[in-house]
């Protein structure tokens, strides 16, 4: 009797036991963080006097403070709208394009689709910062051979690091870097559909444009979806490509995106409050854009499905 | 199924070192509090950035530091501000290393996070090494020293002596005479320039504002005061607005690809730099060596002579430090003895604080650079000595930040720089206020 009891509860135990793990290290390397950083920004830094000597400063609880302050801060709300801007043109252009070619490539008639497929997707394979460093000089007008023919051949020489074409610049190489891996991504879901749909489309007289867009883009939808998704994200937390550029223009600020706002903040001012507290709210920003995207696209599934 | 078994093995594992870890950490927490010992070997860590450091160290080690036992690790950082964050977090942990190199400028935001220590009592008579204004920025116009000088950075002017002759231009002495050069050459040669002004490096600005008599950190009593919009640097902000704004000179970054094709190429024809500008020169306009001289930095008026400071920095000891005294040793011996200015100067390619050295070792042979003026370091120590006072506060950090956006924006749209120089002041003072410190009006 006592024996089977024990047993019960070792196999009670068992799943806690198997969960600990894993637990034990969400909890401290992503729980815990994430909680310091919430905590780091109801808090502030007081000094008193000059500021000079050992005690002069104490790191004080500050209420709501950072919170107000980053949300009336207009430049966080301009670096927001700078990176919807950005955003605009990223993400159809490169989803687009994604598509476009991940279609191309299962088409019947395409030749060379492994050779092909690995150039579009080696641009992911590189670096995001070395990325906008190899741009970058293509967009100096002083150093880029574009230029150099432009210049050539009489044509109108566009700054591209200035103004609206600042957000092609930018944009391009995000679509440059990005395009590969959401092909991948449709191209792989795409594989995934099997041929008697095409054969039943087919032999209703269905023409192959016909059939991309009435079978197999409905087909790809859910991760037409995902990569939107991902793309949302990226979007939103866009740091590399304007980083780098920063140094070869003054069209780029130090606080041009959202999240070089946090860096510039924690590193460039070193105020770590006021960073976790815009830390804080571009994550709450990121969790709601994304996940009431992917409610919205759910809910259309599930519409879809019961008609 | 096999696995996700393997997997959560391995998880459990990793928590298991995880926590081995933590309690290592622990350990050495505890273990370094009661280290301050006087006799007995010494060990003391260096975060520095200068270029073969561990060369002058070992020196140290091999030598002084052996018949005293103490014995000095660098560990190599990155420069500049980055360092500085570094250090303040360390510091928070109570971990920062015993030695630190700092640029004069972060002092005062060192100190008033409590991260360096006053050394007064261990640096013995270091001071008269030193030029006044140089010895003062370590002490913050205190009684309190919190770093010994290592390298400066006088500032002067550098142009291309063929390229002057060729069109016809004399060198500046005063800033009016360097608008007019700068006017004669665009009208004669339209797509050159003599220069630019470049908002990416503040330190420059500041080193021409310092020159023009700015003050912008002073404090009375208890309270700060921030004169970034004061009368001399207004001057200076609309001297180089004004150039800006007619074309004079260009308005693009320094230290871009672009840059230094222009420099290469003789697209610009002057630089307003500091003495380590060969270094710069060097891998920026490799083809135009031997070309270039150096002259001293164009004056306010005639009578004047007087320069600003852009870079330079200094050892100081961390509060952290449990051998305070060792470490004060060690960095005075670094920045006072001759050998080790000797060996940072051929390693670390710096231009030393310490008076004495500015014309000896490595200084007597003009840089290979500048192979064509041999009395470079001559004339070098001479505008030396002109440095004007610097005043730095505790949040220069913001105040650079600030000017390299709004100054950019500025000279991007060639619009008012006073506006710029405004945005500045406020923001800085907005800042003080906002950590606690007490700001006259």
């Amino acid at each position: 009797m006592t024996s089977t009891s024990r047993k019960a509860y070792g196999v009670k135990g068992a799943p806690y036991a198997f969960l600990m793990p894993a637990t034990v290290l969400f909890l401290l390397f992503f729980a815990l963080p994430i909680g310091y950083a919430v905590w780091l920004s109801f808090r502030k830094v007081k000094v008193s006097g000059l500021g000079l000597g050992s005690g002069a400063r104490k790191e004080v609880w500050a209420g709501l403070e950072n919170y107000t302050d980053a949300l009336t801060d207009n430049e966080l709300v301009a670096g927001a709208l700078r990176v919807l801007g950005y955003g605009c043109i990223v993400v159809p252009v490169m989803l687009g394009l994604a598509l476009l070619f991940a279609l191309m490539l299962d088409s019947e008639k395409v030749r060379l689709a492994p050779v092909t497929r690995l150039a579009i997707f080696l641009p992911y394979a590189i670096p995001g910062v070395v990325a906008a460093l190899l741009w970058g000089f293509l967009y100096l007008p002083d150093v880029s051979p574009f230029y150099f023919v432009l210049e050539k051949l009489g044509l109108p020489q566009p700054d591209l690091l200035d103004g609206g074409p600042l957000y092609l610049a930018l944009s391009n190489i995000a679509v440059w870097g990005g395009t590969g891996f959401n092909m991948i991504v449709i191209y792989t879901s795409l594989q995934a559909i099997p041929t008697e749909v095409y054969e039943a489309a087919r032999l209703d007289g269905a023409t192959p444009l016909q059939i991309a867009l009435r079978i197999k883009i409905p087909m790809v939808a859910p991760s037409l979806v995902l990569t939107f998704f991902f793309s949302i994200i990226a979007t939103l937390q866009v740091f590399n490509e304007p980083t780098t550029l920063k140094p070869l223009t003054n069209s780029v600020s130090t606080t041009w995106s959202p999240l070089m706002k946090v860096y510039q903040d924690a590193f460039g001012k070193g105020d770590i409050y006021a960073a976790a507290a815009q830390a804080t709210i571009i994550a709450l920003a990121t969790l709601l854009l994304s996940f009431g995207f992917l409610r919205a696209a759910n809910r259309r599934n599930k519409q879809e499905a019961s008609r | 199924m096999p696995i996700t078994k393997r997997r959560r093995l391995v998880l459990r594992s990793a928590a298991t070192c995880v926590a081995v870890a933590l309690g290592a950490t622990a350990l050495t927490a505890c273990g370094s509090e009661d280290s301050e010992a006087e006799s007995g070997p010494v060990s003391l860590t260096y975060w520095t950035w200068t270029p073969g450091m561990d060369k002058v160290v070992d020196l140290w080690n091999k030598g002084p530091g052996k018949k005293d036992r103490i014995t000095v690790t660098v560990k190599k950082q990155a420069s500049g501000d980055t360092l500085v964050t570094k250090i303040l977090t360390a510091h928070k942990a109570g971990k920062a290393p015993d030695l630190v190199q700092a640029e004069y400028q972060a002092l005062p935001t060192l100190v008033s996070n409590d991260a360096v220590a006053d050394i007064a009592g261990d640096v013995g008579d270091a001071k008269g090494k030193f030029a006044d204004g140089v010895w003062q920025q370590t002490t913050l116009g205190t009684d309190a020293v919190y770093a010994v000088p290592q390298d400066i950075g006088p500032m002067m002017f550098y142009y291309r002596e063929d390229l002057f002759k060729k069109y016809g231009l004399t060198v500046p002495t005063t800033w009016e005479e360097f608008a007019k050069t700068a006017r004669a050459l665009k009208k004669q040669a339209p797509d050159t320039d003599l220069t630019t002004f470049s908002a990416n490096d503040s330190g420059l600005f500041a080193g021409l504002a310092q020159q023009a008599g700015a003050k912008w950190w002073t404090t009375s009593g208890d309270k700060w005061n921030v004169g970034i919009d004061d009368a001399a640097t207004q001057k200076v902000a609309r001297f180089w607005g004004d150039l800006v704004k007619e074309g004079a000179v260009d308005n693009q970054p320094m230290y871009t690809p672009a840059w230094n094709k222009a420099l290469n190429t003789g697209k610009q024809i002057a630089w307003v730099s500091a003495v380590w500008a060969p270094g710069t020169l060097t891998t920026a306009a490799p083809d135009t060596k031997g070309k270039w001289a150096m002259a001293p930095l164009p004056q306010w008026s005639r009578s004047d002579n007087v320069t600003g400071s852009w870079g330079g920095s200094s050892t100081a000891v961390t509060t952290d430090s449990g051998n305070k005294e060792a470490a004060a040793k060690f960095a005075t011996w670094l920045n006072t003895d001759g050998d080790a200015l000797n060996a940072l100067a051929k390693e670390g390619g710096i231009y030393p604080a310490s008076t004495s050295a500015q014309l000896s070792g490595a200084f007597t042979t003009p840089p290979d650079y500048f192979s064509n003026q041999p009395d470079f370091y001559a004339k070098a120590a001479e505008i030396a000595e002109s440095t004007a006072p610097s005043a730095w506060g505790p949040n220069v950090n913001v105040a650079y930040t600030t000017f390299k956006d709004a100054f950019g924006k500025a000279a991007k749209d060639k619009s008012d720089f006073a506006a710029a120089l405004k945005t500045m002041q406020d923001d800085t003072v907005a800042d003080l206020e906002k950590q606690g410190f007490e700001v006259s009006e």
